[in-house]
């Protein structure tokens, strides 16, 4: 049934067992969208299944980017009551998919082709041992640059293409006593930017083996030094006030226009709009120069926990199906800022900016330049993406120069594998 | 007759009752406080990393917790921290209980002030705070616009000072309580003992420095214990003023083990770090326990 | 219980005296000062907050975070406002403080009166579990309310609480009962009255003073939980849950007025329970928990 156990899957199978099951067709749902525009966009998915006579027991857990919410998963499966869905990123949905905790979607995949409309990328997170198991939401991309057009337009600045370009406007923008780089001091903050920056100094080949692959002789490289180099380059744009703030108040910087630039991924788009600013008048998007065509991703997906009767498996594979329809997908990522898990959905409810990301998904997902994110867990497993936050967040805030930084990256990588 | 065998029930029921009452607290202590501990003790000698596993590795969790940075760093803060927050409390407190004992008019309204923060969970705490001390918008911001330009406070984006806000955060938000147990030790002194030192001439110093502090020395004692564990166990307050920031410069043991263990997926380090905090509350508690059931015999 | 009639013990003179008072409203400020800011910002539009002074008053006055925060803000995917957990708090908090204050009462009064060898040792272990760091029991805990069938739900809530509540509220009828005198147990004792009846009689009547303070800090501690709310609460998750939610929104605008509102929505309890009961605090501590 389950199929696919790990190691300690029949303890939680044995637990399983006992669990009381939904009487009622319902689901379940953990989730960490628990304010404002994201969940009320995620209230669609919910109307959806009542349609289908399916209940929603609304499970909302915030906090940290999710890690509220995984303890309280941790302590769910540890009872042995799972809930039928949750919100779950990256190298966390193969964790436990390792611990045989999750279920199958492989026949609704197949009924709808799942495989041939998601991208490669993203079913190595959606699928396990060749199963399906988790229902992909959106794309997030985060190598991306926001820029307020009002200010580089009193400034005579064009938007850059290179990296040098970049830092030149940067230093016009410092000149001018604007705060060039809109930025906030929180660990995930910076490893965003980090994503952005090793694209640029050594592509997507570097990328994959330092920190996908893990090789100890990339993550020990000159090129490393130069990552870092670029990554001090960067602090020194950055204004005093930078550590602990929220990066929607960093996106404010841009919007009010108190500072040129922020890198950040496109769920900062969501601020721009809220505040009535229009894409491509009032602010631009383009992604880090140097970026060289590269993607790097992250993907918020539903994955689903092994349930037991056959009622709550039918309604977990609706849930699943509404969740890759079109139609979700679209009034999902229209409010999200990022766009669908699936490359045949039509582009003309997105924005200029969603178009743009879209298009550049598709062509990265052709030549092979999709990466997942390093700073939100989509190119490492949990342990070895916070030893490298430590590492690169010391180093931004001072703690260690370029040279230091490059050992400490690879001795904490070592220690976490 | 009767009165015997009555006698001898009451003798039976006594000896059987009072155990009876106090027996489902002694079962529930074992299996959840000492049961739990034991289970983590066995954890940190595993290689649990998402889920608990039973797979054996010895001391290597305690050897890599030893060398990683960030657990001295939490080990450092948790001294600067602990010191300072029991100093700082306990003058506080002590000073106002003092203050507040002169027959301070409006007491009654002083008192709750003094008391409310206590009433507050680490959310607000924390948020609160979070904005008074943030240069761009909180008290430097405010002075600037009052026009005192110079003004500087941004301790809390300060590597080297940003623990110290914590200290004024948890400061504000205990000190009231131990002022209240202070306070009632106060009053709790017989006024006999006061005024004969005053006819005898004492000086007011002398009389709270020779007579009334030393009296004060179980009230001092709870206080100690309190702030302590407390201390030791400050968890949410960091999480809600710096997230162990800047970088992570405000980790104390709490939040080190928490992020090991359900966001690092390291338990087996999350376990031993606990069981580490464990042994300093044992130190700490120990002596406290000893001398406070020696005394009741 | 004298506090009334405490004589000065301090001769002072005027300029003292102002001093004292001088230092004291000094305190006062240093106290209120978060509160102060808490809710003159939950009163304003949310512009003047982003692009104005903290500290001042509003220059709009608006009821309006609060309506939100209380009947329409967004928590989870349903906009209901913090309302519907108000009353898994208070079904949570209510049983939880009576049993954990009932079984401290009654282990006090075991623990002094009714002595036996080891009760010294058993005290002290119970006392050691206040300072156990509630993450560590988070996942055996899962595991043994999966077991009891308990997990997600209220009394599984108040099972953890009353567990971890035991230790303080024995710590407090000990140190209390302690200082009561021995020798009326022992007379009624030997007037025939069993071990109920001399604690219904006896020692329950004089309990005031410590009642309250037990009560205070439980419900306190217990209501201001976060971490046991979120990890066991299941469906029906507790106040400040729901808070974290309001306030810990990944995207979108951040409504700090409304957060703020929520926030002292949520302290709401705890601060009436502190002023109304505050005055007994004192008096219930000094009554006896501090003697040691």
């Amino acid at each position: 049934m389950r199929g696919y156990l790990g190691r300690k899957a029949a303890a939680i199978a044995a637990l399983m067992a006992t669990t009381s099951m939904a009487q009622a067709a319902e689901v379940e749902v953990l989730h960490w969208w628990t304010a404002g525009g994201e969940a009320a966009a995620l209230n669609v998915l919910k109307e959806k299944l009542e349609g289908q006579g399916i209940g929603w027991v609304d499970m909302p857990v915030a906090g940290g980017g999710g890690e509220a919410a995984m303890t309280t998963l941790r302590a769910r499966v540890t009872a042995g009551d799972p809930p039928t869905a949750v919100q779950m990123l990256g190298f966390d949905i193969q964790d436990w998919a390792a611990e045989g905790a999750l279920g199958n979607l492989d026949a609704i995949a197949s009924e709808e082709g799942w495989d041939a409309v998601v991208p490669a990328a993203l079913q190595r997170f959606s699928k396990y041992d060749g199963h399906w198991i988790a229902a992909p939401v959106n794309v997030h991309s985060t190598n991306w640059v926001w820029a307020n057009k009002a200010v580089l337009d009193e400034l005579g600045i064009a938007q850059p293409t290179t990296w040098d370009e970049f830092i030149a406007a940067m230093e016009t923008v410092k000149e001018s006593g604007k705060t060039p780089l809109a930025h906030g001091g929180q660990a995930w903050q910076e490893a965003t930017i980090l994503d952005g920056v090793v694209l640029s100094v050594g592509g997507v080949d570097f990328y994959n083996k330092a920190f996908v692959e893990l090789d100890p002789e990339a993550l020990g490289s000159d090129r490393m030094k130069e990552v870092f180099d670029r990554m001090a380059t960067l602090r020194g744009f950055v204004d005093d006030n930078f550590s602990g703030r929220d990066w929607n108040l960093a996106s404010a910087m841009v919007i009010n226009g108190e500072a040129a630039f922020q890198i950040m991924g496109d769920w900062a788009k969501g601020e721009f709009l809220n505040a009535g600013k229009v894409p491509g008048e009032d602010f631009l998007c383009f992604r880090v120069p140097g970026s060289d065509g590269a993607v790097s991703f992250n993907s918020d997906q539903f994955a689903m926990f092994g349930v037991s009767s056959d009622e709550a498996k039918d309604a977990q594979s609706t849930m699943a199906g509404d969740i890759m329809s079109p139609e979700f997908q679209i009034a999902f990522n229209t409010v999200k800022g990022s766009v669908p898990a699936r490359t045949d959905v039509a582009k003309d409810d997105f924005d200029a900016c969603g178009q743009k990301g879209m298009d550049d998904l598709a062509a990265a997902n052709e030549s092979g330049k999709l990466v997942g994110s390093i700073g939100h867990g989509h190119a490492n497993r949990a342990a070895v993406k916070n030893a490298i936050y430590d590492v690169v967040t010391a180093h931004f805030n001072g703690e260690y120069d370029s040279a230091t930084a490059v050992e400490e990256l690879v001795n904490a990588v070592e220690s976490a594998m | 007759m009767a009165h015997l065998a009555k006698a001898d029930f009451r003798t039976r029921l006594q000896e059987w009752l009072p155990k009876l009452v106090l027996s489902p607290s002694i079962a529930a202590m074992l299996v959840f406080v000492y049961g739990f501990i034991l289970y983590t003790l066995y954890l940190s000698f595993t290689d649990s990393r998402m889920l608990p596993s039973y797979d054996w590795v010895g001391v290597e969790n305690y050897v890599k917790l030893w060398g990683l940075r960030a657990w001295w760093t939490a080990v450092i803060n948790l001294g600067i921290f602990a010191g300072l927050y029991i100093t700082i409390c306990t003058a506080i407190g002590l000073t106002l209980a003092i203050l507040l004992d002169q027959k301070i008019r409006g007491e009654g309204t002083l008192r709750p002030i003094y008391l409310y923060p206590m009433a507050l969970s680490f959310i607000v705490t924390g948020t609160a705070w979070k904005w008074i001390m943030d240069p761009g918008i909180g008290i430097e911001h405010t002075m600037h616009l009052w026009g005192w330009e110079s003004f500087q406070f941004n301790w809390i984006k300060d590597r080297e000072m940003a623990i110290y806000t914590v200290v004024i955060a948890a400061v504000w938000q205990t000190s009231g309580f131990v002022m209240s147990m202070f306070l009632a030790g106060l009053r709790g002194i017989d006024n006999e003992i006061l005024k004969a030192a005053q006819i005898d001439g004492a000086s007011n110093w002398s009389l709270y420095r020779r007579i009334v502090i030393p009296l004060l020395r179980p009230a001092f004692l709870s206080a100690f214990v309190i702030l302590a564990h407390l201390a030791v166990k400050s968890y949410d307050l960091i999480i809600a003023l710096t997230g162990g920031g800047p970088g992570r410069a405000t980790e104390l043991p709490a939040t080190f083990m928490y992020s090991y263990t359900f966001t690092r997926n390291s338990m087996g380090i999350g376990a031993a770090s606990a069981v580490i905090m464990l042994m300093t509350i044992a130190a700490i508690m120990t002596p406290y326990l000893y001398a406070e059931l020696k005394e009741k015999k | 219980m004298a506090v009334a009639d405490q004589d000065t013990a301090v001769r002072t003179g005027l300029v003292t005296r102002v001093f004292i008072y001088g230092i004291l409203l000094v305190f006062a400020a240093f106290y209120l000062l978060p509160l102060f800011v808490m809710l003159t910002n939950s009163l304003k539009p949310l512009p003047e907050i982003t692009g104005g002074n903290m500290m001042a008053l509003p220059d709009t006055w608006t009821f309006e975070p609060w309506r939100q925060a209380w009947s329409s803000a967004q928590i989870g995917v349903e906009p209901t406002g913090l309302k519907p957990y108000f009353m898994n708090s208070i079904l949570m908090v209510v049983p939880a403080v009576a049993i954990s204050t009932m079984i401290g009462a009654l282990n006090g009064y075991v623990l002094t009166k009714w002595s036996f060898r080891g009760d010294k040792i058993i005290f002290g272990l119970l006392l050691f579990s206040c300072f156990i760091p509630f993450q560590i029991v988070l996942i055996p805990m899962a595991s043994v309310l999966g077991k009891l069938g308990m997990a997600g739900s209220i009394p599984g809530l108040v099972l953890v609480h009353v567990v971890y509540g035991i230790g303080f509220s024995t710590l407090y009828y000990r140190n209390y009962y302690a200082v009561f005198p021995t020798e009326l147990v022992r007379a009624a004792m030997i007037d025939g009255a069993g071990f109920f009846r001399i604690f219904w009689r006896i020692l329950l009547p004089v309990s005031g003073p410590i009642t309250v303070v037990c009560v205070i800090w439980q419900f306190t501690n217990i209501w201001n939980d976060f971490l046991f709310g979120a990890s066991f609460g299941g469906q029906t998750q507790p106040m400040t849950v729901a808070l974290n939610n309001l306030v810990q929104s990944s995207t979108g605008v951040k409504e700090y007025n409304v957060h703020f509102a929520g926030a002292i929505l949520a302290a709401l309890p705890t601060l009436l329970v502190y002023i109304v009961a505050g005055r007994y605090f004192v008096r219930g501590l000094m009554a006896g928990s501090v003697k040691g």
